[in-house]
């Protein structure tokens, strides 16, 4: 007979506003099969769980339910306190009247019965419920990380040093990311290149990293400690093993007429190439989509290449054998490991996406990123501000702030949250290295709330003499040589125009793209701006819904990189954590077949999309065959339960989520149902 | 008409991962919506047997919403596709039994569109609200 004590959370104010949690207690009470029904202020406290654990002792209970807020809330908080009075967890339920029901209804009546419906299904459900034991499974001691960017830098370094292996993959042919891009960073005014650049070679050297570039992952498959992962590492045409670095094959490719990706499409690059001088690893790639030999025999539909075409980097390679290699194909490598960390980081939108400031048509209307780029030394114009349209140095220069960020109609809603202080930091490089230039900003807000951003914004104004506005740019037209900036000056309350030689627009962090495909591989969600989704904004900001799948840096959400940093070595810790043990503990939420009713269709067997479902064999005493029927194994099995729908014969079943729990929880939303003897 | 004022049954099977969690979003945002609708959870909506919904109806419910992830982010990869697919014959089945198809319903709400599924609610009810009470069920079974 079963014995269920159901525990009413008035969660402050929260659920008992708008519910009339003595109502509900009552109902609860007449509920068949129902021994205790009692309310409490906070359940989830220390005295409310060991009010629960002191009523299943003196009760006796074989189930609890506990009406409070969602089971992604406290479902283990409460699972845990009946395992220490020694119910078993997966006989506890959560009846989610929070978030469900007092934070959405406002009507106290239509609340109420809400709740008391919602109880009695979770009673009805709970009565079903048996008790289960957690899965161990082994762990594979590597991690995956995605994105050599400062994220990805950080939390391969903080988990190698650790002592475990690490596969770092870089989709482009070095390290460094958009951190490398920069020329300082604020609010030091650190050379980027000099902090980064130690990290990039500490991680190239390090005996615990596995470093993948020019390379993408192409599928994942499998879970939290045994995730099996394909690498595809692009076919580079460089042998590294042999290939020295020393350069000569750089030189002599030819044209230089490929716009640079590093340099946001200020310079150009040649086909064969190393993204910057400090790149790692130094070792060129061969971009296949502009090399000569290539394209030429793309163009005359041929796939073998012709040495005639081309071949300088070959005869300029000094290096026996060659290190140049025209033969090398896409190769697919199979890792396995047992956490991953994502750290794909940002793109910019690009100032062709802005009809009113000139859809990318002016040259001299540039974006934050390639202004680093003139301002860096390694850059296009080694380190001097110049204009792009004729080289000139700019008298003055106008920097536009939420260029698509907080413009809804934009279709960008949020705050890309560095603008404000990588602008700053720009109107100070510009008065740094052009002493008579004067800068002008246009703001709507100034958000420096970073440690010691709100002092290096007055150093601009202060120190550096950047005129700052209160106001939009309605329009930038070109007239003659100059930029003519029309906007507005709020604190002033005058329209303001200004004929400027450059203007730098701090446009929208966005995610980068094929975060969306990657996002899918491994099963994490993410939101309409394809930024990745944390498991709770926070308290869990480091890992997904994915066990196994962590996050690092602004793939998660436009951020800096001290937070980059920190939440790369968050989520480091997240995996040294998994890693510290040999077994981890999974939910025994598994699938299971019925031997005896198994018709052997091999339904489910399709179906499972972890092919967790096996063929075994049933024998008789003397070795012969009877029959052979489904198995589904619980290492393997995920808990979906899309066997037990599909099977034909009733045979499959899914532990936590049985057929006869859902039935009787569907029986039981509007009414009582007829008390049957539940053992 | 009289009969707009009535509150409708309507039962929702959600997925643990993605319409639940966007409820529990709509909750933390306090967003409003309708009381008339209770859900039950899921681990993927790949679970949901068609006798569920016909379970559903037979308890007297006037509306069943089917509601998981978006194509391609199912978090078993694939649930939700066998999901949509049995939901689509499925509904066929009641049109030909003369049934309202309105009162078989699918979406995808992300964890992250608690506004979606708020407005989604609010507009189930009414649309249902539209339409009498679901008697027809009892009519075949008696």
């Amino acid at each position: 007979m079963a014995k269920i004590g159901v525990f009413i959370c008035h969660c402050g104010e929260n659920i008992a506003r708008t519910i009339d949690v003595d109502e509900v207690t009552d109902e609860v009470e007449e509920m068949g099969g129902v021994v205790v029904s009692t309310d409490y202020k906070y359940v989830c406290s220390d005295p409310g769980q060991e009010m629960i654990k002191e009523t299943i002792q003196k009760h006796d209970l074989s189930g609890v339910v506990v009406a409070a807020c969602s089971p992604r809330m406290h479902e283990n908080t409460f699972r845990r306190a009946c395992s220490s009075a020694g119910l078993n967890p997966y006989l506890c339920e959560m009846a989610n009247i929070r978030e469900h029901c007092s934070w959405v209804h406002t009507d106290e009546e239509e609340a109420t019965q809400k709740a008391i419906d919602m109880v009695r299904i979770m009673v009805e459900k709970a009565k079903r419920n048996t008790e289960l034991e957690p899965i161990m499974v082994p762990v594979t001691k590597r991690a995956l990380v995605i994105g050599g960017g400062i994220a990805g830098i950080q939390a391969a370094l903080d988990i190698a040093n650790t002592g475990h292996e690490v596969v770092l993959v870089e989709k482009t042919p070095s390290i460094g990311g958009h951190m490398a891009q920069l020329s300082e960073t604020f609010p030091t005014l650190d050379c980027s290149q000099c902090i980064l650049t130690p990290r990039m070679v500490e991680v190239a050297q390090h005996p615990n990293i596995k470093l993948y570039v020019y390379a993408e992952v192409a599928e994942v498959n499998g879970y939290i400690g045994n995730f099996d992962v394909k690498v595809r590492q692009r076919a580079k045409f460089v042998i590294d093993d042999i290939c020295t670095g020393c350069g000569d094959c750089l030189e002599a490719c030819e044209p230089r007429s490929i716009p640079s990706e590093f340099d946001v499409g200020l310079s150009k690059r040649t086909a064969l190439y190393v993204p910057f001088p400090q790149a790692v690893p130094n070792k060129p790639v061969i971009d296949n989509e502009t090399c000569k030999l290539f394209t030429i025999a793309a163009e005359e539909g041929r796939e073998k290449l012709k040495r005639s075409d081309c071949g300088e980097c070959y005869e300029a390679c000094p290096t026996k054998p060659n290190s140049i290699d025209f033969t090398q194909k896409d190769e697919y490598i199979d890792e396995k490991v047992g956490a991953i960390v994502v750290a794909t980081g940002f793109d910019v939108m690009e100032t062709s996406e802005i009809a009113e400031y000139g859809y990318g048509k002016y040259e001299d209307v540039i974006t934050g990123l390639q202004f680093e780029r003139l301002a860096s030394a390694s850059g296009p114009t080694a380190g001097e501000i110049k204009r792009p349209s004729d080289g000139n140095t700019p008298e003055n220069i106008v920097f536009i702030q939420c260029v698509g960020s907080r413009d809804q109609a934009k279709g960008i809603s949020y705050c890309s949250k560095i603008c404000c202080m990588y602008t700053a930091k720009h109107t100070m490089l510009y008065k740094h290295k052009v002493h008579d230039g004067q800068a002008y900003v246009f703001y709507m807000d100034i958000r420096a709330g970073g440690k010691n951003y709100e002092e290096f914004t007055r150093r601009a104004i202060e120190e550096d003499g950047a005129i700052y506005l209160r106001g939009r740019v309605s329009r930038i037209y070109k007239e003659k040589d100059v930029l003519m900036v029309k906007g507005f000056d709020t604190i002033s309350g005058m329209p303001v125009e200004i004929a400027a030689d450059m203007v730098v627009l701090a446009t929208a962090m966005k995610a980068s793209p094929k975060t969306n495909e990657l996002a899918q591989m491994l099963g994490v969600s993410f939101d309409k701006y394809s930024f990745l989704s944390e498991a709770h904004p926070k308290l869990r900001p480091v890992e997904t819904a994915t066990a196994g799948v962590f996050l690092a840096g602004a793939c998660q959400a436009p951020k800096d990189i001290p937070d980059a940093v920190s939440q790369a070595s968050g989520a480091a810790a997240k995996v040294a954590a998994l890693f510290s043990q040999d077994l981890y503990e999974r939910e025994p939420v598994v699938a299971s077949v019925d031997e005896n009713t198994c018709v052997a269709c091999f339904f489910c067997l399709e179906a499972c999309p972890y092919g967790a479902i096996e063929r075994k064999e049933i024998k008789d005493r003397d070795g012969n065959l009877i029959k052979t029927v489904s198995f589904a194994n619980e290492a393997v099995c995920q808990g979906c339960g899309v066997c037990v729908s599909v099977c034909r014969s009733n045979s499959a079943d899914l532990a936590g989520f049985t057929d006869e729990q859902m039935f009787a929880s569907i029986e039981a939303i509007w009414e009582q149902i007829e008390e049957k003897d539940v053992a | 008409m009289a009969k707009k004022n009535w509150n409708p049954k309507i039962v929702a099977f959600v997925c643990n991962w993605c319409t639940y969690a966007g409820a529990d979003l709509a909750g933390t945002s306090r967003l409003k919506y309708d009381a008339n609708i209770r859900l039950l959870r899921v681990p993927c909506t790949g679970r949901i047997d068609t006798l569920f919904i016909v379970k559903a109806f037979e308890q007297g419910a006037d509306c069943v919403l089917v509601s998981g992830c978006h194509p391609g982010d199912c978090h078993y990869d694939a649930g939700n596709y066998h999901a949509r697919r049995r939901w689509i014959i499925f509904r066929e089945l009641m049109s030909f039994l003369g049934i309202d198809d309105r009162r078989l319903q699918f979406s995808s709400v992300s964890a992250a569109e608690g506004v979606k599924w708020a407005k989604l609610i609010n507009g189930l009810v009414d649309e249902i609200r539209s339409i009498d009470p679901f008697k027809e069920y009892q009519r075949l079974t008696s």
